[in-house]
């Protein structure tokens, strides 16, 4: 790993600020990502701005219809929240299923979502539920936020402050993991609101997206087999040693058929 | 650039100016010789580092040093009583032969200790999940599963 500086502020306004004056300043929150590209001399920062000891970025609240979870609230805290089971199950049991418990001791939905991994699990929680991404800036909805292969609509310096999550009337997560790391090989995940259906696959393309046809399929009718035929074309799909594009296509029919089924109970 | 830092380790008070890229597990390898806590991988995965800090189990190849400012670790030499008694789930280790060369075993017996205050009630299922982040290339698991749920029944019976 290169040296860098670390630096430990207090508020977001400070933590923006050393940003933006740093040569190639980093925000570092549970660092599950950041330091193994550091250690592999992938990242090679000039600072590090820890979110550590910012207040206010941490915790999970609900209110009405909404469950808001903090950026720097852990896999761990999502997973084992009683609020969360009772409002979103789907939702902590999406975070009980990243990578492995040392790794959800520390590691955040902030930084998660803000690294849009293109195998991550939570931005297709944030992506299903038409979750809305508070920042220092704005608010941004989840439609717009993920943009590419680790790209998001966050500017230089913004730093995300917490999610808004809908409650859904139901919802369900299921994934095909890589079986080294849990990263998902494909996940798809499936909320319905009234009448409205949202399917959103992760691990497939370069990021998050959802699948038009098949939420049209489970408007109409709420069920696993209503989406069991609707087969995408792998021509973007991603390829690698562990699973070519056509397997990858194959496994999104049948991850959101589970997730479907799941759902619908 | 050199950064103060103070934690406690093993329930002694440590401080030193560290480099800011210095990972605990340097840290309490290299200064403090503590080299009990060992390094399997370049990636986070295989959990031989693994390490509690306040009291839940984290890697400690993948956290600075400087993160754990004011902070309370505990090594797999921080286990045993001061008389040398083995910890019980350290004990269970060895009675159920849950090592053969022994180098993921630091890393097994913290994050069991970890599933134990997290699952007093853990089954084989849970251990097994609770062990997804530690890789074992000797045993095949089976002995360490073992020595997990016994270690996790001895403590709940209170031998500590
Ligand atoms: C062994 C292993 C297995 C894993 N398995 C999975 C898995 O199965 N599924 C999965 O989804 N993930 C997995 N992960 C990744 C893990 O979930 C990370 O915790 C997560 O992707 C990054 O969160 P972090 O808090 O650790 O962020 P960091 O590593 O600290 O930061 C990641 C990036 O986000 C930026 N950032 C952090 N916080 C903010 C913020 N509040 N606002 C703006 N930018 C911010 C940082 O600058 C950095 O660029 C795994 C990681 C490891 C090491
Ligand atoms: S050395 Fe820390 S996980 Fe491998
Ligand atoms: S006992 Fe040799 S790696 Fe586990």
């Amino acid at each position: 790993m290169y040296a860098f500086n670390y630096h430990r502020p207090k508020s977001t306004d400070e933590a923006a600020k050393l940003v933006a004056e740093a040569e190639d300043g980093k925000l570092i929150a549970g660092g599950m990502t950041l330091l193994p590209s550091m250690k592999l001399r992938l990242a090679a920062p000039s600072d590090i701005v820890d979110l550590a000891a910012v207040e206010g970025l941490r915790g999970i609240t609900v209110s009405g219809k909404t469950v808001t979870i903090g950026a720097m609230t852990r896999h761990v805290d999502v997973q084992t929240s009683a609020e969360v089971k009772k409002a979103i199950p789907a939702l902590a049991a999406l975070a009980g299923g990243i990578g492995d418990p040392s790794v959800r001791n520390r590691g955040t939905i902030g930084g998660s979502v803000a690294n849009a991994d293109p195998a991550a699990d939570y931005p297709a929680a944030v992506l299903g539920l038409n979750a809305t991404v508070e920042t220092t800036k704005r608010k941004i909805a989840a439609d717009d936020f993920f943009t590419g292969l680790f790209e998001t609509a966050l500017e230089p310096g913004e730093i995300i402050k917490a999610i808004h999550f809908p409650v859904p009337d139901a919802a369900a997560y299921e994934k095909f993991p890589q079986p080294a790391s849990g990263f998902a090989m494909v996940g798809a995940f499936v909320a319905r609101f009234g009448k409205d259906v949202r399917v959103a696959i992760t691990g497939a393309k370069d990021h998050v997206f959802r699948v038009p046809d098949m939420e049209k399929a489970l408007a109409a009718k709420f069920s696993g087999d209503a989406i069991a035929e609707i087969k995408l074309p792998d021509d973007d799909m991603m390829s690698d040693i562990h699973c070519s594009a056509d397997y990858r296509a194959h496994l999104v029919t049948v991850m959101a058929k589970r997730a479907a089924a799941k759902a619908a109970g | 650039m050199s950064t103060k830092v103070s934690m406690t380790v093993n329930g002694r008070k440590v401080s030193a100016d560290v480099e800011p890229r210095t990972l605990l597990v340097q840290y309490l390898r290299e200064h403090l010789g503590l080299t009990g806590t060992h390094v399997g991988c370049d990636t986070t995965q295989c959990g031989c580092c693994a390490i509690h800090l306040n009291g839940e189990a984290v890697k400690s190849c993948t956290i600075l040093a400087v993160q754990c400012e004011g902070a309370d670790v505990v090594t797999i030499e921080g286990l045993a009583s001061p008389d040398g008694e083995l910890h019980p789930m350290q004990k269970a280790f060895w009675e159920h032969h849950g090592l053969q060369c022994g180098f993921c075993t630091p890393g097994m017996v913290m994050v069991a200790c970890d599933i134990a205050r997290r699952k007093p009630d853990a089954d084989e299922a849970t251990i097994r999940h609770g062990l997804e982040g530690n890789i074992c290339r000797c045993t095949g698991y089976q002995h360490i599963v073992e020595a997990v749920h016994s270690g996790i029944q001895a403590m709940n019976q209170g031998k500590r």
